[in-house]
């Protein structure tokens, strides 16, 4: 090989561009020839040398922030893009929160009318219309007066006595008002036909309306709607709410 | 890409693509300007850049691109080269064996001095293959030449850069042209 073609090589060669073949051939040449290896030799400590150009200019801290500033435009926009979505969650926690406080203050606020019907009663001159221990002569009395019977359990030999009933309205609808006594304590036992706003009001199974605190228990059977209302223990309300249940099932 | 990703990608390299931008245009001013540029151009076209490809290549090309454009850089295109054409190098290079042991690379401060002064295809050649270490193909992208062109512009460069590093010689650095 002739100095010459290797001079064409020999920087490719050094910087390892060359294919395999072709290296082997100016590696075989410079074997041989004093004046190419000197040469790349030359060129190599050259190009070492270059290195040191390698961050011999810096740029201050100051222009730096500057592009910086620059470019971080899109992050902004960026920011914007997410402020709209959580902006929306936001507002749509509020509107939930909202329809909630307003369903529970609805709710509150049937349980505080039923509360009323059971405080009515028991102001009342006349605590009953009907005024009997016996449920064969309470449960007759309402029938013509409402539009549904319904069943009631014995009460001999419970601790529950019936002192009698009435007919009350709640929102328009006729129902009955059993009057129930548990020792001193009265319980009130409000029942309807199952309608939109009782559904709604009963979806809760069990409350205590805290500003009346009256113990309060609601269920509903049969296209029934039961509610008992009483100062009476959580205890005694639940005990003859199981006795309604199993006579209206 | 996603715009939002650019700085990320971007401004690590940002160091090395100012002291090529002060290799290139020779002044601190005019490196600021087109790093600026630079940086302003690439964000716009981030679009266009595909996952995957050499970002520091790409923005080297940007940042050619626009120095050529610029007022130096003008300058530069008017300037005749020398031929791009591989021509055997003429062994005016051996002329120069004996002295060699006399080349000043010791001197970081004349090595540099040499660099500058190189003329700028040869320069640039000599940054991004011998400072940046780019391979041949990157560098026949960064400056859309054939890699044939990188390879003659960058061994002519390297024996321009050897003339003008001969030791108390300047009046030689032109001989082997």
């Amino acid at each position: 090989m002739q100095c010459s073609y290797a001079a064409t090589m020999i920087d490719a060669y050094l910087d390892g561009e060359l294919l395999p073949d072709q290296a082997a051939v100016v590696q075989e040449h410079l074997g041989r020839c004093m004046r190419c290896s000197s040469e790349i030799a030359e060129i190599a400590r050259v190009q070492k040398s270059m290195r040191s150009a390698r961050g011999h200019y810096a740029p201050s801290a100051e222009f730096r922030r500057k592009v910086q500033r620059q470019i971080s435009r899109p992050k902004r926009r960026g920011w914007l893009f997410w402020t709209v979505p959580v902006g929306v969650a936001f507002a749509t926690m509020i509107l939930l929160t909202t329809f909630a406080w307003v369903g529970n203050a609805r709710r509150s606020a049937a349980f505080a009318e039923l509360a009323d019907l059971h405080v009515n009663a028991l102001s009342s001159t006349n605590l009953v219309d009907v005024i009997s221990t016996d449920r064969h002569t309470v449960k007759p009395w309402f029938q013509g007066k409402i539009p549904f019977s319904f069943n009631l359990p014995e009460f001999r030999g419970t601790e529950y006595t019936l002192l009698g009933g009435r007919m009350v309205y709640f929102h328009q609808h006729p129902g009955a008002q059993l009057i129930v006594a548990l020792n001193q304590h009265k319980i009130s036992v409000l029942i309807f036909q199952e309608s939109m706003e009782l559904g709604r009001t009963f979806m809760e199974p069990a409350a205590l309306d805290r500003r009346t605190s009256f113990g309060i228990e609601a269920w509903q059977s049969r296209q029934l709607s039961f509610v008992l209302v009483s100062d009476a223990d959580p205890a005694g309300i639940d005990n003859l709410a199981r006795l309604l249940k199993q006579a209206n099932e | 890409m996603d715009p939002e990703f650019f700085e990320m990608l971007a401004m690590p390299l940002f160091d090395q693509l100012f002291n090529l931008a002060q290799w290139l245009t020779g002044n601190r001013t005019d490196a600021e300007d087109l790093v600026q540029e630079t940086y302003a151009k690439a964000l716009k076209g981030f679009r266009s850049f595909e996952e995957g490809t050499n970002m520091r290549s790409w923005m080297y090309k940007i940042l050619r691109n626009t120095f050529l454009t610029s007022r130096t850089g003008l300058k530069v295109q008017n300037t005749v080269l020398l031929e791009d054409e591989f021509d055997g190098l003429d062994f005016a290079a051996h002329n120069i064996t004996p002295e060699s042991h006399l080349l000043q690379l010791e001197n970081s401060h004349s090595v540099m001095n040499a660099l500058a002064e190189l003329p700028v295809p040869y320069r640039e050649m000599i940054l991004l293959s011998d400072m940046e270490e780019l391979s041949y193909k990157e560098i026949a992208q960064v400056l859309a030449v054939p890699i044939g062109t990188v390879m003659s512009r960058l061994s002519r460069g390297r024996k321009m850069l050897r003339q003008a590093l001969l030791a108390g010689s300047p009046g030689r650095s032109t001989h082997a042209m």
